[in-house]
């Protein structure tokens, strides 16, 4: 079994600021991660990995300082990085991140097999669109299954696998052919701590680095900034509310008092609750 | 079963075990560093002063491209009262030099490019394993180590030990003491942010300038203690640290004392308006050359803050710490060029170097001043500096009294809080230590 998982390096979202003046993301010094959801979707490739054998493959575009977080996917014990680097990947929207991942896609199934199973991890912490892993699916024409919080069963012969997809309002039990483009769901296991010959193999492995001319990329202009059709038109930090919690004193009728003191502070709410009680 | 084995492993990668590690991989061994820490730096907390000379020694050109804050043009030590300081205040455009002789750094972006470098060097470094255990033969010769990693057994000739200042493996393996909480002060810190235009002008600095203020008095409540205030680019170490004996003995706290140094005015004024971004605490050797363990043994040596080498006095370590890790790595790559095992006899050499470099002869130096400093603590840290301070004030004031009157009140003030002999005493000691 071929197994890939497309990951994303992002910074830190805990620790990044956003500049008082510009407005813009203040990257300088916060340190990057792996996307804490992509997590899920290793932890998830190696499980499978190792109950019915075979690989997983780790795929990224990005900037070559994403070696850092392949090497720490390799630490987990997953077989194969790739890093997909090139200028001309800079400035890709959720459109041009598709092409250049289904492209490299493609030519990781010439080189090492084609893969049974696609993972991507729910969405990003920093673009959280949530676009690319369907988007990547759609351009490879796999069936795609997302915000899967459990794998049920796979059939490796027939070529069956069956899932559990949370949706609006109850979780579906899906089965789909192999192969598929999972996304999956956060908290449906936890990463493990690899062994000290995956970290020793990670810490001395040579990563797989592919330009765009590597992967097979045909079209340039569908890549990075020219290839992305989304503008961004501005950003701006939401202001801090400037109200604050506070404390009050309820006294011997707790209810009335509650009651008097949200709508003494939040005057509209009286008569929207008493349209609505007319209504019933 | 040990799968893999190496020339050298280095336990820790703070300033020595980078310093070790660096120094083994250029010399062509094979060099496996294991970090508990996320990476390089995660764990490590100092002021942070870098001093250039001994880095140079291991990166000469470390100024091309090395995370440095500012480079210091000015020091001032300040004795402190509740109210005032008496300051001594050093500062020269001489040090406005083309390869400056100290650095502040943030030592999480320091490490973390040391690392870098340690990595290029050939090193193989895993972040995010914690060193468990020493494995030791028969014969107690240390033949590698445990970490907490699966199947996390794995080999070498000779085990540094830069671990740090609790020594942790080392005690559990026998092969050192606990470091005496008599001899180990703790300090908390503060990163305080502050717009650089502002911090400058607060300082007096520009460009890349920095100064350094260390105080002692009453901030410190009558224990052996020092505070300190350094500048980054656009952000202030604050800090305070006593010894663990004397927060123990008198109940104080350490983030006690901080708000106390912090809201002193003298203080205040320097961080009024500045955003707190992190705060950290840590371990100090303090108990300089009488403190020093056994530094090397059958397969091992240890290293830096694990090793207490650490001048309190000048409130050295990190140099010590690079100093001690690359002496180590020479000693060892000496023994390996003859071909000769890593035995306790064979890795002499080490303290050898370390006696002949200046991180043992300062210590030896100093060796009765941190006993001195504790014990007259209430004299050195609280009684004079008050005397200083009133003295200084009644100096400048002008009001009427006459000067000879001031002089005799001051005086009599010193010899009121002290007596003739338990001066001259204070002084006599204080200068034998110094010797």
């Amino acid at each position: 079994m071929h197994i890939v998982v497309c990951m994303k390096q992002v910074p830190d979202s805990a620790q990044i600021r956003v500049h008082p003046v510009t407005n813009t993301i203040m990257r300088q010094g916060v340190p990057t991660i792996i996307n804490p959801y992509d997590l899920f979707a290793i932890e998830e490739a190696l499980r499978l990995r190792d109950t019915f054998g075979g690989e997983v493959t780790v795929l990224t575009m990005g900037p070559p300082s994403a070696e850092d977080s392949l090497r720490k996917a390799l630490s987990f014990g997953v077989d194969r990085a790739v890093l997909l680097t090139d200028r001309f990947f800079a400035g890709a929207d959720t459109l041009a991140t598709t092409y250049a991942l289904a492209t490299a896609l493609r030519k990781i199934g010439a080189e090492f097999g084609p893969p049974d199973i696609v993972f991507t991890g729910k969405q990003t912490i920093d673009g959280d669109t949530a676009q690319v892993g369907p988007g990547v699916a759609k351009r490879l024409g796999l069936i795609q299954l997302t915000y899967v919080s459990r794998i049920n069963s796979v059939d490796t012969d027939k070529r069956l696998i069956e899932v559990e997809r949370r949706a609006e309002g109850g979780v579906q039990q899906l089965q789909s052919r192999l192969p598929c483009l999972i996304t999956i769901l956060e908290g449906v296991n936890e990463i493990r701590v690899g062994s000290l010959m995956d970290a020793l193999k990670a810490a001395r492995a040579t990563l797989i680095k592919w330009s765009a001319q590597d992967a097979g990329v045909e079209d340039i202009t569908k890549c990075g900034l020219r290839g992305s059709p989304t503008i961004v038109k501005k950003v701006f930090a939401p202001q801090p509310r400037a109200q604050k919690a506070e404390l009050i004193e309820l006294g011997d009728n707790p209810g009335d008092a509650l009651i008097d003191a949200l709508f003494q502070r939040q005057p509209k709410l009286e008569g929207e609750l008493e349209k609505l009680a007319r209504g019933y | 079963m040990i799968e893999e084995r190496f020339d050298a492993i280095v336990v820790g990668a703070g300033m020595a075990g980078n310093a070790a590690a660096l120094t083994l991989a250029q010399r062509g061994l094979k060099v496996l560093q294991l970090e508990r820490g996320e990476y390089s730096g995660s764990k490590n907390v100092q002021g942070a002063i870098l001093y250039a000379d001994m880095l140079e020694k291991l990166i000469p050109d470390f100024r091309e491209d090395a995370p440095l804050e500012r480079h210091l043009i000015e020091q001032r030590f300040w004795m402190m009262d509740d109210n005032s300081h008496t300051g001594l205040h050093y500062r020269s455009d001489d040090f406005n030099e083309e390869k400056p002789n100290r650095y502040t750094i943030i030592r999480a972006q320091f490490d973390k490019w040391f690392s870098k470098k340690v990595q290029e060097a050939g090193a193989v470094v895993l972040c995010e394993t914690t060193v468990t255990e020493l494995l030791q033969d028969a014969r107690g010769k240390v033949i590698g180590v445990r970490t907490d990693r699966k199947n996390g057994k794995v080999g070498a000739d000779v085990v540094v030990l830069a671990e740090g200042v609790s020594g942790l493996l080392g005690t559990r393996a026998g092969l050192r003491s606990r470091p005496d909480p008599n001899k180990v002060a703790l300090a908390v810190k503060e990163m305080h942010f502050l717009p650089q235009e502002t911090l400058e002008a607060r300082f007096n600095l520009k460009g890349d300038e920095g100064a350094v203020i260390e105080a002692v008095g009453t901030i410190s409540e009558g224990m052996t203690g020092m505070g300190f205030i350094y500048t980054n680019r656009e952000s202030i170490s604050l800090g305070i640290g006593c010894l663990v004996s004397d927060f123990e003995r008198t109940g104080q706290t350490p983030y006690g004392l901080l708000e106390k140094f912090k809201s002193h005015p003298s203080v205040r004024a320097l961080i009024e308006g500045s955003e707190v971004k992190e705060y950290a605490a840590h371990l100090i050797p303090e108990g300089g050359y009488k403190a020093i363990p056994q530094l090397f043994g059958d397969g091992w040596v240890v290293v830096g803050d694990a090793a207490q080498l650490n001048n309190a006095v000048h409130r050295e370590g990190s140099n010590l710490a690079m100093t001690s890790g690359r002496l180590a790595a020479e000693a060892i790559f000496q023994i390996k060029s003859r071909r000769d095992p890593m035995t306790k006899e064979n890795l002499a050499l080490y303290r050898k170097m370390l006696e002949d470099s200046f991180v043992m002869k300062d210590l030896k130096k100093y060796r009765d001043m941190p006993d001195l400093l504790h014990i007259r603590a209430q004299n050195f840290f609280l009684t004079y500096p008050q005397l200083v301070s009133k003295a200084m004030k009644d100096f400048v004031r002008v009001d009427g009294v006459t000067k000879a009157e001031k002089e005799k009140a001051t005086l009599r003030s010193f010899l009121a809080a002290r007596s003739l002999k338990g001066i001259i005493g204070d002084a006599f000691n204080f200068a034998r230590a110094w010797r």
